[in-house]
């Protein structure tokens, strides 16, 4: 049974043996926040989105957050979750990068297994009890295929056409799914893409309409700038929210 | 224990009564008899070149690198031991990576040069280690002061910028020909030709090892990143210096005919 205004759960962290000391405790929350993060597949190769937006709790703090980034020549690494543990993230994958250089011998990571790394990592962490707070989609295209997989915060990752991370989980993928089809071209992806994140912008309150798009391809990666998204509030719904009722709550 | 050593050679921590630590010197010769390294900063960048001595025939040209690249901006070519200078270079990625991780900016040239001379120069003092027996020429470019250098750091820790340094069995012949140069107008792409035709001069076929030209460069073609120098590019070199000396040598003829 709950009890309003009143926590049930702190019982339980005790775990400590002296009674004085607080139990060790790792992360258990995120502070500074990203969204969503989108990925489909499409005809030349794999293609992100995401919104610019970095959340402090429910206050929108930083509107010019790159949440996509280029690792590589043939991967892209997009992030929702805590912004610092996705730059945490970034610098391992420079790391990686950078021994690669050192060795001279042109060789640079698949995206498969700059996805199969960050899974290891993911899971580590969690299994020290201190996760990394991500849910991160990687995208990328090396030796005529395209890569879309997704690892979150306890090393769980799955392969998929399309993915979608955070609210766009709910709110994007369903949309996805039913446009997704395998021979879509460049244009019809971009269109989707922002036509999910228009979505997520209407109906998630930690969404932006400032979006970033990049794609991966047998060109190589590309991350655009920022731009807005144009939106449209004339529909009913928003012009009268309630639709005239009070007190349910809904739409 | 009568003749030069006398007992005083035995440990880089005590000085011979003539204020000499034999340990040091005997890296220093190791590094005299390696194969030919040269490095020039020219105007537009930073050329180290090498002259790779190939013990067997069924050696991938490739393998035994004796130029790395440490971090984007900076690198460095060895002569010596490979095997000590290996170390070096693995500490000069640590120091890279190090330095980036904490101030956010590549290191600057001094600072790795610095931190590279205390590491080397750590191994010349204690009982319990030997010196590294591999001088190393350090390329790195300087993102702030926009400018790229050359350092070269010995066995004794010493570490000082040139314009010009050659290393090795050929070094002597190859500092008076950096001597005769510009190095104030020559480009990073005539050096190449330079630095071959010094390798192949003190180059004796019928006594030498064969051996492999090793280049790697860090100018504004690269975008002052360090890389090997594209295999043509040496080809050419090579192919250029090989023909300079031919013609040096018919002129030679030349002129003993005419005497």
């Amino acid at each position: 049974m709950l009890f309003a205004g009143h926590e049930p759960a702190r019982a339980n962290n005790v775990v400590s043996s002296s009674p004085s000391a607080p139990p060790r405790q790792h992360t258990s929350r995120p502070i500074v926040t990203g969204t969503s993060v989108l990925g489909i597949k499409y005809k030349d190769g794999v293609m992100l989105a995401a919104d610019t937006l970095a959340s402090y709790g429910s206050l929108a703090m930083f509107k010019d957050v790159q949440r996509i980034s280029k690792t590589g020549s043939y991967t892209l690494v997009g992030a929702s979750g805590e912004m610092s543990d996705y730059h945490a993230i970034l610098r391992k994958l420079e790391g990686l990068e950078r021994d690669n250089l050192n060795a001279n011998d042109g060789f640079e990571h698949s995206p498969v297994e700059i996805y199969s790394y960050l899974r290891a990592v993911m899971y580590q962490a969690r299994n020290k009890f201190n996760p990394l707070w991500n849910s991160l989609v990687v995208g990328g295209y090396k030796d005529g295929k395209a890569f879309l997989g997704s690892v979150d915060l306890r090393g769980t990752a799955y392969e998929d056409d399309v993915i979608a991370t955070g609210f766009g989980a709910h709110l994007a993928l369903p949309i996805m799914r039913a446009k997704w089809h395998a021979d879509i071209d460049e244009g019809e992806a971009r269109a989707l893409l922002e036509d999910c994140l228009r979505v997520l912008f209407y109906r998630d309150c930690r969404a932006l309409d400032m979006v970033v798009l990049s794609k991966a391809t047998a060109d190589g990666t590309l991350v655009s700038d920022p731009y807005k998204i144009e939106t449209d509030w004339s529909s009913a719904s928003f012009v009268v929210p309630k639709a005239g009722e009070d007190g349910d709550g809904g739409w | 224990m009568a003749s030069t050593g006398a007992g005083y050679d035995l440990s880089p921590t005590t000085f011979s009564p003539d204020g000499r630590i034999f340990q040091v010197e005997y890296a220093t010769k190791a590094v005299e008899n390696a194969g030919t390294v040269v490095g020039m900063k020219c105007k537009d960048g930073v050329v180290l070149g090498v002259e790779k001595v190939m013990l067997s025939k069924m050696l991938l040209p490739s393998s035994n690198r004796r130029v790395a690249t440490v971090s984007a901006h900076a690198g460095v070519a060895q002569a010596g031991l490979a095997a000590d200078g290996r170390q070096v270079v693995a500490r000069a990625r640590e120091e890279c990576d190090n330095y980036e991780e904490v101030y956010g900016i590549p290191i600057p040239p001094t600072v790795l040069a610095q931190r590279l001379s205390e590491y080397v120069h750590y191994f010349t003092i204690h009982g319990a280690l030997r010196p590294f027996g591999t001088s190393t020429m350090i390329a790195a470019y300087d993102e702030r002061e926009k400018a790229h250098q050359l350092y070269v750091l010995e066995p004794t820790g010493v570490c000082l910028r040139y314009f010009g340094a050659a290393l090795g069995k050929g070094r002597q012949s190859a500092k008076s020909e950096i001597e005769k140069l510009d190095l104030t107008t020559l480009t990073c792409r005539d050096a190449l030709k330079e630095i071959a035709k010094m390798i192949y001069t003190c180059y004796d076929e019928s006594k030498d090892k064969p051996f492999i030209l090793e280049m790697a460069w860090l100018c504004e073609e690269t975008k002052f990143e360090y890389q090997l120098v594209p295999q043509d590019l040496i080809d050419a070199a090579e192919t250029w210096a090989k023909k300079e000396l031919e013609e040096d040598d018919d002129d030679d003829d030349d002129d003993e005919m005419a005497s």
